[in-house]
């Protein structure tokens, strides 16, 4: 009998929290931003400061008052950098309410590819993922921003091109692909062939099975072979211990090139010495202690002990990264509602339509504090990529520097692959290209 | 008192060797059908669909298909991961080669080629058995993993190696939502695994289990063990295969060899170890514990409000795992199904033991 007005309060009490519930969440205005990160696995040394940049850029929009009033809520999921258990995280964090991904692993980019256009989320891959993804006609959802694989592949070579004093001179040449065995590392192949083509050079392909600690044979095969140059398409544990076998080996560091994932503090770090002269694309930025936007999250966010990692790890590469990408998704939201309503909560696809329609120039960016960090970036319709500027950032044992100008990757090479690599993927899946009037909305 | 079976008398042979031989058994299997077909899909969000139940019922059919090798015909295989890739780039291939092939003959056609690099991997099991056969099959999976990294006409030429499917129909319905692919799953895996119980019970069975129990006796009473031996192995590798076809066609919809690379091999060994070892429920226990059980560990403490960064939740996670599945051993060797049946033992005397 006692039970009975007990058992009534609390239906009331359920039935009351959930009428009120949407409502109470309406009113607090809130973008939430999943985080796809791996901090565990083979290749945590490196993910975890990705994720601590990205959480920490977060914390900055709000401790900055949000966008535009509205605060940004977020969410980590652990990944582990494998596929299942990232479409796990997307299917949880979606059902939350995200508005855009960052799978941050090129194997749960090419499965969430699959998945975004039914869903109709957008996929931010800053720096990866599939490189015909740039080509917005066809790929509505992707957005390589700042560059993919394949413009990385580009500027290393015209970097070695220029070292040898112009690209003719690489006719007779030796050019080695130390690879991750995996779509991640051989991304850049199509690339390499085609400019090994061009200019003659010949292409060594060198896989290296997963994760990377194996590398023996590979570099017997360096040592019989003698490439004039390496480039080393790695990530985590498989570039130090490529750059030490290289010591082993006797193979100059300074003929080696790394793909911005093998440029950053946890690759060298560990060779230190040994890694002298080694160089690595950077896409866009490098180290940056001194940026503005560094000194803001130094001040507004570490300074109020609310920091992710440690303060030390502020301002290195893959910290970079990480906030960068963080950025360019909160600026694809603040575009957003720049067109559909300022202060707005937004939806996936007006998320998309900021993505799409994103013009970040240097005004804005010395204005969010990335002055000197990175360069324009505009998206339209049919370039979903934005930008292709890349620089070379060599160690010297304790730190990375500058070690050459800004590069742009040769638009005449990329263009027509990337448009009859979509072509083929929209033939394959039986896809339209979208119509003209598509990019109007 | 529910589940007592006085009054229940079988008359006919038939009766004697149905399935579910007690009244009580059939109706919860016709409730539990009933809720799998109807009460889920109407109220499960999408979430549930995609995250848990497609993988569950998709990794219940591999641990099936591994645990008629490994439970029922006593040949342990490390190489599952590998079959699920067989079954899963053979049936990508069939899929963009063979233009208006249905999807269902295409994932058929991928366990049929399982089937055949299965048995291929089995004969070795004539001649060695125990841990020397884990480690032949374990050749399996690095050979397969070696194949579809390296030669480029298994992926249809892709540059980078990963494959994707799209656009899949069955008789001319799309398989798009959650929900639809959740009835594919369920209906491929319920009529597998209703032809597999049926094996099991059947001549060919009693075959397996008396090779898995003393292949010499077998062998003396008229067995012929090449012939269990790798009808167990093909069996098995076309359940597996057809799983890696769903697992890549209808879970992930894009993947790579990494998706079906060692750990899978482990993790389906530990299903079917946890589950129950020759038990066709016990694969399903097995497989719920393994997808269910990451998941919900990652989740709860953020039911209870209590702040646990990503990497502590994930390391807590390991070692969970690794503790119950260690407990679940000492406690249990006969796994999840053994309790199952013991409780149902238990249940039928209830309330008056003796």
């Amino acid at each position: 009998m006692r039970l009975k007005p007990l058992v009534l309060a609390t239906l009331t009490a359920a039935v009351c929290s959930s009428v009120l519930a949407p409502a109470v969440w309406a009113q607090a205005k809130e973008q939430f931003f999943p985080v796809l990160v791996y901090r565990t696995g083979a290749y945590a040394p490196n993910g975890v400061p990705w994720a601590n940049g990205y959480l920490d850029y977060l914390k900055l929009v709000n401790a900055q008052g949000g966008l535009n009033g509205v605060k940004l809520t977020y969410e980590e999921c652990e990944t582990g950098y494998a596929t299942d258990r990232g479409v796990e995280c997307y299917e949880r964090l979606k059902g939350k309410g995200a508005t855009l991904f960052q799978p941050l692993s090129t194997g749960i980019t090419f499965a969430l590819t699959e998945k975004a256009p039914q869903d109709k989320v957008p996929l931010i891959t800053a720096g990866y993922g599939r490189s015909e993804s740039a080509d917005g006609g066809v790929f509505k959802w992707n957005f390589p921003l700042l560059g993919t694989y394949w413009v990385n592949a580009d500027v290393l070579v015209q970097h070695i091109g220029k070292k040898e004093g112009g690209l003719n001179k690489l006719r007779g040449k030796k050019i080695a692909l130390v690879y991750h065995d995996s779509p991640f590392g051989k991304e850049p192949i199509p690339l390499l062939q085609e400019r090994a083509k061009m200019h003659g050079f010949e292409l060594q392909m060198l896989p290296v099975t997963a994760p990377g600690v194996e590398q023996k044979s590979t570099w017997l095969q360096v040592r019989q072979a003698r490439p004039d140059y390496v480039l080393l398409w790695g990530w985590g544990v498989m570039n130090s211990t490529a750059l030490k076998e290289a010591q082993a080996t006797g193979y100059p560091r300074e003929k080696m090139y790394g793909v911005w994932w093998a440029g950053a503090e946890p690759d060298v770090k560990d060779v230190g010495e040994g890694a002298r002269g080694y160089s690595a694309a950077a896409m866009q930025h490098g180290v940056h202690p001194d940026a503005k936007v560094v000194q803001n999250i130094l001040n507004l966010v570490h300074a109020k002990g609310q920091g992710t990692g440690p303060r030390e790890e502020v301002g290195t590469v893959l910290y970079m990264r990480g906030m960068l990408s963080a950025m360019l998704g909160v600026e694809g939201v603040k575009r957003a509602q720049e067109r559909f309503g300022k202060g707005k909560v937004m939806t996936a696809e007006q998320v998309r339509w900021g993505l799409e329609n994103l013009s970040l120039d240097q005004a804005k960016l010395d204005a969010l504090g990335f002055a000197g960090v990175m360069r324009p970036v505009s998206t339209s319709c049919v370039d979903h990529m934005g930008s292709s500027w890349v620089r070379v950032h060599s160690w010297d044992g304790k730190k990375w520097s500058f070690s050459s100008d800004w590069y742009q990757a040769d638009e005449q090479i990329l263009k027509p692959m990337v448009k009859s690599a979509a072509d083929r993927y929209a033939a394959e899946k039986k896809l339209e290209r979208r119509p003209p009037a598509d990019c109007q909305s | 008192m529910l589940y007592r079976e006085n009054g229940q008398f079988k008359t006919s042979y038939r009766a004697d060797q149905q399935i579910f031989p007690i009244r009580q058994d059939r109706i919860a299997v016709g409730l539990l059908l009933a809720v799998a077909f109807v009460v889920v899909p109407g109220l499960a969000p999408e979430y549930t669909f995609r995250a848990i139940l497609i993988p569950f019922l998709i990794l219940s059919l591999a641990a099936l298909g591994l645990n008629i090798l490994v439970g029922y015909c006593g040949q342990i295989s490390l190489g599952t991961g590998a079959f699920m890739a067989v079954g899963a780039y053979a049936a990508y291939n069939f899929h963009v080669r063979v233009e208006g092939l249905p999807l269902v003959v295409s994932l058929l056609l991928g366990g049929l080629c399982a089937t055949g690099v299965g048995v291929l991997f089995g004969i070795p099991s004539l001649r060695i058995r125990g841990l020397y056969l884990a480690v032949a099959t374990l050749a399996a999976q690095f050979f397969v993993d070696w194949a579809f990294l390296r030669i480029r006409w298994f992926t249809h030429d892709s540059a980078s190696g990963s494959v994707s499917v799209s656009g899949l129909q069955v008789a001319g319905l799309p398989l798009e939502t959650p929900a639809q692919k959740y009835y594919f799953c369920l209906i491929t895996v319920l009529v597998f695994a209703l032809l597999a119980k049926n094996l099991v019970r059947g001549a060919i069975g009693r075959e397996w289990m008396a090779i898995r129990d003393m292949d010499v006796a077998a062998a003396v009473i008229g067995i012929r063990p090449v012939y269990a031996k790798l009808t167990a192995f093909a069996v098995s590798s076309f359940l597996v295969g057809v799983a890696g076809g769903l697992w890549g066609f209808i879970h992930l919809g894009a993947w790579e060899p990494a998706a079906f690379g060692i750990d899978r091999s482990f993790q389906l060994l530990f299903m079917v170890i946890i589950g129950g070892l020759g038990s066709i429920m016990g694969s399903f226990f097995g497989a719920a514990f393994i997808v269910v059980l990451p998941i919900l560990l990652n989740q709860v403490p953020g039911w209870f409000g209590l702040p646990l960064s990503t990497a502590t939740a994930s390391h807590l996670e390991s070692m969970i795992f690794g503790a119950l599945i260690v407990f679940f051993l000492v406690v249990e060797p006969h796994g999840l199904a053994r309790l199952w049946s013991t409780a149902k033992e238990k249940l039928r005397l209830w309330p008056f033991p003796h």
